[in-house]
């Protein structure tokens, strides 16, 4: 058996280890990209909405 | 702290910062998790299970610290009226749920395998889990009124009444009898762990704690940035 495979396998606690790992990453990752993505959209309204503005002038 | 009350002036300090907190914030889950994960030994006990205590230990120091903040920025904001004191209770509170919502879970799935059982209804999970429904309560009443003012102040109140919570997860170990193990990195006679895990206990710690920071400032620029919009569609309706 791989160097790999026994790491992996982590000691028959595998089925526990891997998925308290991903579901920190997934919670971490959801919050991380929802975060962007708002301040992305603000950004982008906000620029649409004062060029408007400008050109009601 | 008023020195950083003015929104332009926050605005100044965050963008410069956020990029290096971001770099800072994957190079520290880097490093904590090839220590953690591949390098720190097993434990005499729980053998591999150890490394779950990488993750869950982290997000459980910074749920309660994140209430804290919440805690101490609601008093700011209700007592002092200070401006940006609502919106970092308001950017706050998802990732507090979030930290939370991982302790949570990588707390039952080290308790399936070590105690036998995915959840118990002890003094320490129920505490979380509490803890856990004030967030969404908190994020819920931030956003239930039509006038932001109004429910940045019914979240404060909620805030506070909840911070009740914090010293009771923190002792529910020592004042019951649960199944949870009690305090051991942050106790009067030192930390009882060993420094081989300590090392990339504290390193994730850290990761977390970055994570939190950079999160938090690029959130209070979008809590700006949106309160920004609103001003500027009501002025151009009233036109």
């Amino acid at each position: 058996m791989s160097d790999m495979q026994t790491w992996l396998e982590m000691g028959g606690y595998a089925r526990f280890i891997w998925p308290a790992y991903l579901a920190a990453a997934l919670v971490l990752g959801v919050l991380a990209i929802a975060s962007v993505c708002r301040l992305r959209r603000l950004h982008r309204a906000l620029a649409r909405l004062e060029s408007e503005t400008e050109r009601a002038r | 702290m008023h020195r950083f009350a003015n929104p332009a002036r926050f605005q100044r300090i965050a963008d410069p910062l956020l990029p290096w907190l971001a770099v800072a914030t994957v190079a520290a889950f880097a490093i904590g998790l090839v220590w953690g994960l591949r390098v720190s030994p097993l434990d005499y006990k729980q053998s591999e299970t150890v490394r779950i205590m990488y993750v869950h230990v982290p997000a459980a120091w910074m749920a309660l610290a994140t209430y804290t903040v919440i805690a101490l920025a609601s008093a700011a904001s209700l007592v002092w009226r200070h401006p940006l004191a609502d919106i970092a209770a308001r950017a706050a509170s998802p990732l507090g749920a979030g930290f939370t919502l991982i302790a949570l879970i990588t707390g039952s799935l080290w308790g399936k395998p070590m105690w036998g059982t995915w959840w118990v209804w002890d003094a320490r999970l129920t505490s979380v889990l509490i803890l856990f429904f004030l967030y969404l309560g908190h994020i819920a009443l931030a956003h239930a009124f039509d006038d932001p003012q109004r429910g940045a102040r019914a979240a404060a109140l909620l805030a506070l009444v909840g911070a009740v919570n914090l010293p009771i997860i923190k002792f529910s170990v020592d004042w019951w009898n649960t199944l949870h193990q009690p305090a051991s990195v942050f106790r009067m006679d030192g930390p009882t762990i060993d420094a081989a895990m300590l090392g990339p206990l504290f390193v994730m710690a850290l990761a977390y704690l970055l994570f939190f920071v950079t999160m938090l400032l690029l959130r209070m620029k979008s809590e700006l940035l949106g309160a920004r919009l609103r001003a500027l569609q009501i002025n151009r309706a009233m036109r």
